[in-house]
């Protein structure tokens, strides 16, 4: 119909624009374990692919937004959901940017390290994945998004445990001797828990939204 | 004429109704940017003055029910005292209601004639003026648990959901604007019905009485109120429904339009009459406190809203206050109408009866207007079509004067561009054109050279020949020891080593300047030898240059700098070149 034409292109941009993020996750969990297990090209194939959503992923954004305001769509609630994006493209934005520091700082990394900073990793994707399905409840039934960015929350905690945990090894139990190796350890270990924290800034926005849409 | 001067305070009151109530009706849709204004505007005017002409006897009759004001002056008086107690009170703060103050005003006149109010009509007025607000209030509580259910259920997303409550707005407010005007032209007009032209204009498909002249009239005078005043009062006081979601506003305009509907419809009370239920009273209502009920509705659904007591004791000294106020001003304003100006406000024979039975006076004027209506029809449409030619026009000259703008923005910065690579290729072309008269002034030089040369070699070679055949051994030596020393010569000053030295003077000429500044003494020699060392050229390549012995060179050095006065640990070559 053509009264909903610009709704559905609307819809379908966000659609694409989630999907991206859902995607940006992943290829970001992949290439960390990547770098970790020593796998240089497909880690830097994951960087590229990565860089690459991330354009998209903005670009996306770009269109949603002139699209809602060039049409007049949604203007009580459209500020709320231009947040929403921006906030969730945050996380791409940051993702990219750290494994962009893998690559170029090139952390040497103990291998008793390797399997608490996979799992580290695998929180804050999950953290992510989870904050996906929730902004796309927002869309449809708004009443459902509280029941699906708790699990954001859960992943999130959890996240900061180990997070601490591993701090709390480089300084105190690994045999690193030189301050700044555990510094740049603990760089890392940042740079991944900062995703967790990002997806929890997006779900507590998006449980605020959730309120107001809610009738 | 007269008529139309009594008139004026039922379109004053038409005014201020359409300045107030149509933000009850296009206030959120308009206040959250879903319409604009003008087409809100449009919509609400069309549909108030066909609400109030096809449906606004309904009320009105309620109101010559309860006091039939049959004097042109009295209704004047009744409206304008109306009109006058709703202003004061507004500028007081006091909640008021146009309906309740014309019902006052009445009130007051049939205090002041003598006239029997009736009163079962009051009550039923008073009594629709308490029901409206609780039906307002059930209707969108209602109407909010299906929508909530529907939403729900369907699942839509936010953004469809934005386009059909887009329309939606637009529908159930229209359907607004035609029951306000169906409801609350009585408020405005409901006085002048006694009083209107015994007239029927004939339009064709459809004919109108002189009530619904009035009534067009009064629907007239919303629309003016609504053009040039509602967007203020939106602006301003319509924030509590602007505050809502789309969605409870869709469901508070409905629940108002439903209960004004019901108010105003005589086809849907005679249905009711039809199936033995008790029919709607047809009583103009208050659509501010529908608004009211209807918010209170939605708030008790969603749980979080405390009623407003204070609000609710507002509307309840309003029902009270209002009629009050508009009776006594009525009654004080009769009295100098009747006694100062001399003017009837009461008259002995009875209009309702008269407008009732048109026939058995046979003053009823009935006018054809079917060939004006039709050709009034072909005329808008024609300055629709007119228009809309035009507008189209219009934009698409904008649209072409949008590209052909940014065709010469585009023209413009490409001839930019061009200018500025044209210069850069002028630049290009005349440092080629210097470096080819440098090449060419080489090339002339070096040809000057190898004829000097030739020449000079063919000459020794002649001598040579001419040697051969002297037999004086004595005299050949000499000549021969001429030659080489002629030869040697020509080694120390060649040519080139002077184009060389030309050259090193043009491009330091400055620390040639500085040079002779500071140090006047220096020789020619040790000047071309300082020139050399800034060069930092070997001690062997200076000897080549110089046509000197590298221990002469050294010797030559080692009086520069005795020249330039260096210390011991001062390195000459540095000095040289920090000149």
């Amino acid at each position: 119909m053509k009264i909903f034409k610009n709704a559905n292109k609307s819809i379908e941009l966000i659609d694409v624009f989630l999907n991206t993020i859902d995607q940006g996750a992943f290829i970001f969990k992949e290439g960390v374990k990547n770098y970790l297990l020593g796998n240089r090209e497909s880690f830097v194939d994951n960087l590229k692919t990565l860089s690459n959503l991330e354009t998209e992923a903005d670009i996306s954004r770009r269109e949603i937004e002139n699209l809602l305001y060039n049409q007049s769509l949604m203007p009580q609630i459209r500020g709320d959901i231009m947040r929403l994006l921006e906030e969730i493209d945050n996380i791409i934005d940051l993702s990219k940017k750290s494994l962009f520091q893998f690559d170029v700082e090139v952390p040497s990394i103990p291998a008793a390290l390797n399997q608490d900073l996979i799992k580290l990793t695998e929180l804050s994707c999950s953290a992510i994945e989870s904050l996906i399905p929730a902004a796309r409840a927002y869309f449809h039934s708004p009443e459902n998004v509280k029941e699906r960015i708790h699990r954001v929350y859960l992943f999130e905690r959890e996240a900061d445990k180990l997070a601490d945990a591993i701090k709390r090894k480089v300084f105190q139990e690994l045999p690193i001797t030189r301050l700044s190796e555990k510094f740049h350890l603990r760089y890392f270990t940042l740079h991944i828990e900062t995703l967790s924290d990002a997806a929890k800034a997006a779900a507590d926005l998006l449980s605020i939204m959730a309120i107001k849409r809610s009738i | 004429m007269l008529f139309l001067v009594f008139l004026s305070s039922g379109l004053f009151l038409g005014w201020s109704l359409g300045a107030n109530d149509a933000s009850n009706i296009f206030g959120s849709a308009v206040g959250s940017k879903m319409v604009s204004f003008r087409k809100a505007a449009w919509i609400a005017s069309i549909f108030v003055v066909i609400g109030a002409v096809f449906q606004g006897h309904g009320a009105a009759n309620t109101l010559t029910d309860l006091g039939s004001v049959d004097a042109l002056a009295g209704a004047f008086t009744v409206s304008l005292c109306a009109a006058i107690a709703v202003f004061l009170m507004t500028r007081s703060g006091l909640p008021v209601s146009t309906s309740q103050a014309v019902v006052g005003a009445i009130i007051g006149w049939s205090a002041f004639t003598g006239h029997q109010t009736n009163l079962s009509v009051l009550w039923r007025i008073m009594g629709t003026w308490i029901a409206s607000p609780i039906l307002g209030m059930i209707f969108s509580a209602l109407l909010f648990l299906l929508v909530r259910y529907i939403l729900r259920k369907s699942k839509i997303h936010v953004i469809k959901l934005d386009s059909l409550l887009r329309f939606g707005l637009i529908a159930v407010a229209a359907f607004g604007a035609y029951s306000l005007g169906a409801n609350n032209i009585a408020n405005v007009m409901g006085v002048f019905v006694p009083s209107a032209p015994n007239i029927v204009l004939n339009f064709g498909l459809f004919s109108i009485n002189g009530v619904q002249v009035l009534f067009f009239l009064g629907g007239i005078a919303i629309s003016i109120g609504i053009f040039t005043y509602s967007r203020r009062v939106m602006e301003t006081l319509g924030k509590g429904i602007l505050d809502l979601t789309p969605e409870a506003a869709f469901v508070v305009i409905l629940a108002q339009a439903l209960v004004l509907f019901l108010f105003s419809s005589s086809s849907f009370s005679a249905f009711l009459d039809s199936i033995g239920l008790p029919p709607f009273p047809l009583v103009p209502v208050s659509s501010t406190q529908i608004v009211v009920g209807a918010v209170m509705g939605i708030g008790i659904i969603k749980g979080g809203l405390e009623i407003k007591f204070k609000l609710l004791r507002g509307i309840g000294i309003g029902w009270l206050t209002t009629p009050l106020a508009a009776g006594f001003l009525t009654y004080l304003a009769l009295f100098f109408v009747q006694n100062v100006f001399g003017l009837e406000v009461s008259s002995t024979i009875d209009l309702v009866e008269e407008l009732a039975n048109p026939s058995k006076e046979g003053i009823v004027s009935h006018l054809d207007l079917t060939v004006p209506a039709i050709m009034l029809i072909i005329f808008v449409l024609l300055v629709l079509l007119v228009y809309l030619v035009l507008r189209q026009q219009k934009l698409r000259l904008k649209a072409e004067n949008q590209v052909l703008h940014q065709q010469n923005q585009s023209y413009t910065s490409s001839k930019a561009l061009n200018e500025l690579e044209i210069r850069a290729i002028q630049m290009q072309n005349t440092m080629l054109t210097n470096k080819l008269e440098l090449k060419r002034q080489e090339l002339n030089t070096i040809l000057m050279n190898i004829s000097e040369q030739r020449t000079f070699l063919e000459n020794i070679a002649i001598e040579l020949c001419r040697l051969i055949g002297i037999p004086d051994i004595q005299k050949r030596d000499a000549k021969l020891n001429e030659l080489t020393l002629l030869l040697r010569q020509r080694m120390s000053f060649t040519k080139e080593i002077d184009d060389f030295y030309e050259r090193i003077d043009k491009t330091h000429k400055n620390f040639q300047l500085v040079l002779v500044e500071k140090f006047p003494d220096l020789t020619d020699n040790e000047k071309r030898l300082a020139m050399l060392l800034r060069l930092n050229f070997a001690s062997k390549e200076i000897a080549t240059l110089m046509n000197i012995t590298p221990k002469s060179v050294e010797i030559a050095r080692y009086r520069l700098r005795k020249k330039l006065q260096l210390k011991e640990r001062e390195n000459l070559t540095e000095f040289l070149k920090s000149l």
